[in-house]
């Protein structure tokens, strides 16, 4: 291992939490706006309702704690928890979704356990998961994508239905709603349908998943030009998901969903990017993060596949947070000029 | 060793020492059983009626029982007391005994009983350790059924709703909504529910105790400054 000694004087690196969760923020813009675009102007007021909810629940938990209110409020880390929070929502959720999720997230994944840096579990992802365990109807209100011919609201209609669940007119909330093609493709699945009959494909009429996924790839890749992010946990956790649905789509296409489909719906790349990348709940570890992002892979097409809920995305992440001290413990790198890993046997023989 | 004040095992069982929020014992059926107050007011009922009797037979037999053996013993008396609260059940409270399902007989397992049957009973004569029995019971009772109703409250709206399994056909009307069906949590209903509220009970049982304790340090600091004083620097 070679080290270049360079000679003064030396560029400063200003490097902190604020600056990289700015990263952050820029980079969730182009997959937001993509979001608007195809699924309409609901997941904009989920994005404020979560961020506004999470910074004064944030600030408020602070104050009961009587712990300083900086840097903790100005360190934008909170905003990204409401943001992320928001972007797994259904576009047509009523309005105390966002703020009930956001709210459980910072309350009690993140400030019970200390606060930033503390939390084990991704404070989004419990939101997230909360939500979705105890509001079963309000999470499925999935409102069909503008570009597949749906009746779309105006930012009036859009607002009124979210804050006072009323409709323009004629419009029915079933002319607006649709399932999700993972909601659609388990419906098949479960009912021992053909799933390649049913014209699941995700080029017959889902472009627009793929569209969604190009903004959040091209947020991804501002993150990794900048340094937020390393390259090891995306390309596992996609590889995890491709690898599994191949051998399950391998062994009967029938049932399952082709690695294409599993790729592009649902939360992969998302989570693979914004979520799973989360300094505070990921590996650390150069092998540790491989393995980390693979687990979360793995996971979530199992979950998909047998599990009760049609994306499992963020019960991965959970479950392989959970993992990640052992994981950590056993992929150290060697420290250096040492020959053996810290903390096996052979040590201080 | 003398037995201690009727008043100090009240205290300890129903506040200082409770097996639920201090001990933490028996979380098993604490969390799992505590998801309706009807729920909670049944089991609290058989585990109370369990302590007493354990208690008061395991001081009744604790001269003649040999310390090598004593644990198995203690298992057997708790298992027959368990196994006729079962039979009765089965008998007089039949829906419920069949919601409670397999916690009833689980009680035998139930660390409270064994703890102080073998901590207490085991050492103390009838009368106290029937009362000790007592108190530990309501001690855990109270816990259950105060997270019962929050549970209740949270995840359904309603409080003491099919009461009539317990009380009978008097209480058929006994259950009252509270909240709207659209307002109801129902993380509240599950194992995390249980945990965070078990979690919130425990940490305001020490919030009361350390405010508790600030104000009696504040007291004495008052009666006798300088001690106090040169206690704090």
């Amino acid at each position: 291992m070679k080290f270049p000694v360079q000679t003064s004087p030396h560029v400063e690196a200003r490097s902190n939490v604020a600056d990289m969760m700015t990263v952050v923020l820029w980079a969730l813009v182009p997959g937001t706006v993509a979001a608007i675009w195809l699924l309409g102007w609901g997941v904009l007021f989920n994005v404020a309702l979560a961020i506004g909810a999470a910074w004064l629940t944030e600030a408020l938990m602070l104050w009961l704690r009587a712990r300083p209110f900086q840097p903790a409020l100005s360190d934008r880390s909170v905003l990204i928890t409401g943001w992320i929070l928001a972007l797994c929502l259904p576009n047509l959720a009523p309005w105390w979704l966002p703020v009930v999720g956001a709210v459980f997230a910072v309350v009690v994944a993140k400030q019970l356990y200390g606060g930033i840096g503390y939390n084990l579990f991704n404070p989004a992802m419990v939101g997230y998961v909360v939500l979705l365990v105890s509001f079963p109807e309000a999470m499925t209100r999935w409102g069909a994508p503008i570009e597949g011919g749906a009746a779309s609201l105006t930012l009036i209609e859009a607002a009124q239905w979210t804050f006072f669940g009323m409709l323009p007119g004629t419009t029915g909330f079933d002319a607006l709603s649709q399932a999700t093609p993972l909601d659609q493709w388990r419906m098949v699945a479960t009912q021992g349908g053909d799933v390649t009959g049913a014209g699941l494909s995700i080029w017959q009429g889902g472009g627009w998943s793929i569209w969604l996924n190009l903004a959040f790839l091209a947020g991804g890749a501002w993150m990794f030009y900048r340094g937020a992010i390393r390259w090891h946990i995306p390309v596992a956790m996609v590889a995890g998901v491709l690898l599994t649905a191949a051998l399950l789509w391998g062994i009967d296409p029938d049932r399952f969903a082709d690695p294409l489909f599993h790729l592009v719906t649902g939360g992969v790349i998302f989570g693979a990017l914004f979520v799973a990348t989360d300094p505070v709940t990921a590996s650390t570890t150069p092998r540790g993060r491989l393995v980390f992002g693979f687990g979360i892979g793995v996971l979530a097409v199992l979950i998909r596949s047998f599990g009760n809920y049609p994306d499992g995305v963020a019960f991965a992440i959970l479950l392989m947070n959970l993992a990640v001290p052992l994981i950590d413990y056993y992929t150290q790198p060697p420290v250096f000029g040492r020959k053996h890993r810290v903390g096996s046997d052979t040590e201080g023989r | 060793m003398s037995d201690p004040r009727l008043s100090e095992l009240a205290l300890d069982g129903l506040w200082k020492n409770n097996p639920a929020l201090v001990q933490v014992l028996g979380l098993c059926p604490l969390l799992a059983i505590s998801n309706t107050t009807v729920n909670a007011i049944g089991l609290a009922i058989a585990t109370l009626v369990t302590l007493l009797v354990s208690n008061g037979v395991v001081s009744l037999i604790r001269d003649w029982v040999r310390a090598e053996v004593r644990l198995p013993v203690y298992v057997m008396v708790i298992a027959s007391v368990v196994t006729i609260i079962e039979l009765i059940m089965n008998a007089h409270f039949h829906e419920l005994y069949n919601t409670l399902g397999i916690f009833i007989p689980l009680i035998v397992t139930n660390c409270i009983i064994i703890a102080r049957a073998e901590g207490f009973a085991s050492r103390h004569g009838f009368g106290v350790s029937m009362f000790d029995g007592l108190m530990m019971g309501l001690g855990f009772g109270l816990v259950l059924v105060v997270l019962g109703g929050m549970r209740e409250l949270i995840g359904f709206g309603t409080l003491l709703d099919g009461a009539d399994q317990l009380f009978g056909p008097i209480a058929i009307d006994w259950g009252v909504r509270i909240l709207p069906e659209q307002m109801t949590f129902l993380l509240a209903l599950m194992p995390p529910g249980a945990f965070i509220g078990l979690a919130l009970l425990v940490a305001f049982k020490q919030a009361i105790d350390q405010r508790s304790a600030r104000r009696a340090r504040a007291a004495q600091a008052a009666r006798s400054p300088e001690p106090a004083a040169e206690a704090v620097g």
